[in-house]
């Protein structure tokens, strides 16, 4: 074998460093734990099913309404993919009016394909039909984890302004 | 097989339309509306630019507070000085720190300062003057503001959007009226009778006094304007025809801080 140079001096040979872990066992079961630890949410819904959501459409207001009437102002599977983003477009209509970075401000009256036309309002127009929110919105909201702030603001009872006056 | 030639001309036509446009042509020309849209409000009130004149000669206390009741209670301001539920009393050192306001009374040395002579006359040194937003021409506040969340809207309305606000306060700074009121606390709870057409606000955002844009946009007056048994007048101040031009034209009118160069667009008759 080669001799062995390093910068004290020759070596007979290459010295020996152990290869070993120290504190083996500690460190496995430390291991062992933080990946439990941070895998706990998996153990603990493995196998359980959550409901699907069931949003609710038994309020006064919609058995109100006659049968052909039963309708949102969009198409039910519409509105469940995009009513996100139909309220933001209300809004921004509605606050926003004639404000130049919002090309699409036109006004507060929504016109539906069939031509019946709404107050875009969250609070007049929809919470009027959906007065239940835990029993719709949250339905699915809690389902697929969302936490919209709508609700900090607009009330859940909405109401007609002509009936409240 | 015979085809006379209306017949000819008809199935030539729908061919090239359909052709030339596919199904989409027909959608397009058949009667109804293949989108929804969003359109104006019929019945809203239009104009070039709002303003308001506060007729103080009219104005007694009892009206005056009658006006920022109403205001209020359309708008759902919180009232943090008499809140509705005793648990929820604040301490009456800080409690108007809290305070949000956006129709109440000063004192003419309060309202016009710099603008009271030595010895006013008795009857404007009591007098209650209703202050709000002025919905100034020349707003600061919407220069300042980072996110837009106020701005000036065609008609002359200052608007706030709560939805942008991110409650830096800077239109608070800028307002020489101190016209806005910031959230300090969750303003819910201090709501007194939820008022179900309007929203409330969210704790760190900046509100005040909006014209009530909403009631305009449905041909209503503003609430205080309702109330106040004509003792404030709201219109056009474009239109020569309009009754804030009429009291324009016939009285001496002031505005607050005008000298500021914000101008102001309520205007008080003294």
């Amino acid at each position: 074998m080669a001799d062995y140079k390093n910068e004290f001096g020759f070596f007979a040979e290459r010295p020996k460093v152990e290869k070993k872990l120290f504190d083996r066992n500690k460190v496995i079961a430390g291991l062992v734990i933080f990946l439990v630890m941070i895998t706990i949410p998996l153990w603990q819904n493995l196998g359980k099913t959550v409901a699907a959501p069931a949003p609710n459409l038994d309020t006064p207001a919609i058995q109100k309404l006659a049968e052909k009437d039963k309708k949102c102002v969009m198409p039910t599977e519409w509105m469940r993919a995009n009513h996100m983003q139909m309220l933001v477009d209300w809004r921004d209509n509605v606050v926003r009016t004639k404000e130049l970075n919002v090309p699409t401000s036109r006004g507060r009256e929504f016109v539906a394909p069939d031509g019946k036309q709404y107050l875009a309002s969250l609070t007049n127009t929809c919470f009027e039909c959906h007065s239940n929110k835990a029993q719709f919105c949250d339905q699915c909201h809690n389902f697929v984890a969302v936490a919209p702030n709508c609700f900090g603001c607009h009330l859940e009872t909405g109401k007609k302004l002509a009936e409240a006056k | 097989m015979g085809m006379d030639r209306r017949e000819f001309i008809r199935i030539a036509g729908l061919s090239t339309l359909l052709g030339l446009g596919g199904k989409g042509a027909f959608e397009i020309l058949a009667p109804g509306r293949v989108e929804a849209e969003i359109i104006p409000a019929p019945g809203a009130m239009k104009a070039k630019r709002w303003a308001m004149v506060i007729n103080q000669k009219k104005l007694d206390e009892a009206t005056a507070q009658q006006c920022a009741a109403a205001c209020h209670r359309v708008h759902n301001v919180p009232d943090f000085i008499n809140p509705p539920d005793d648990q929820l009393k604040l301490d009456p050192a800080v409690a108007h720190r809290y305070e949000v306001k956006w129709l109440w009374t000063e004192h003419f040395h309060n309202a016009f300062p710099g603008d009271a002579p030595p010895h006013l006359a008795e009857e404007v040194e009591h007098m209650p003057f209703l202050v709000l937003c002025n919905h100034c021409a020349n707003p600061p506040c919407v220069r300042v503001c980072p996110t837009k969340a106020t701005f000036q809207r065609e008609d002359g309305i200052v608007m706030m959007d709560m939805h942008r606000c991110i409650g830096c306060r800077f239109c608070m700074a800028g307002c020489p009226y101190g016209s806005r009121s910031f959230n300090w606390k969750d303003p819910r709870p201090y709501v007194k009778d939820q008022y179900p057409g309007y929203p409330t606000r969210e704790i760190g955002v900046v509100e005040k006094c909006t014209f009530c844009a909403e009631r305009l946009a449905q041909g209503l007056q503003p609430a205080c304007v309702e109330v106040s048994g004509g003792a404030m007048v709201f219109g056009d101040l474009e239109d020569e025809k309009s009754q804030v031009r009429e009291y324009l034209r016939t009285y001496f009118t002031i505005r607050r801080k005008a000298h500021l160069g914000t101008n102001p667009q309520v205007y008080y008759i003294v």
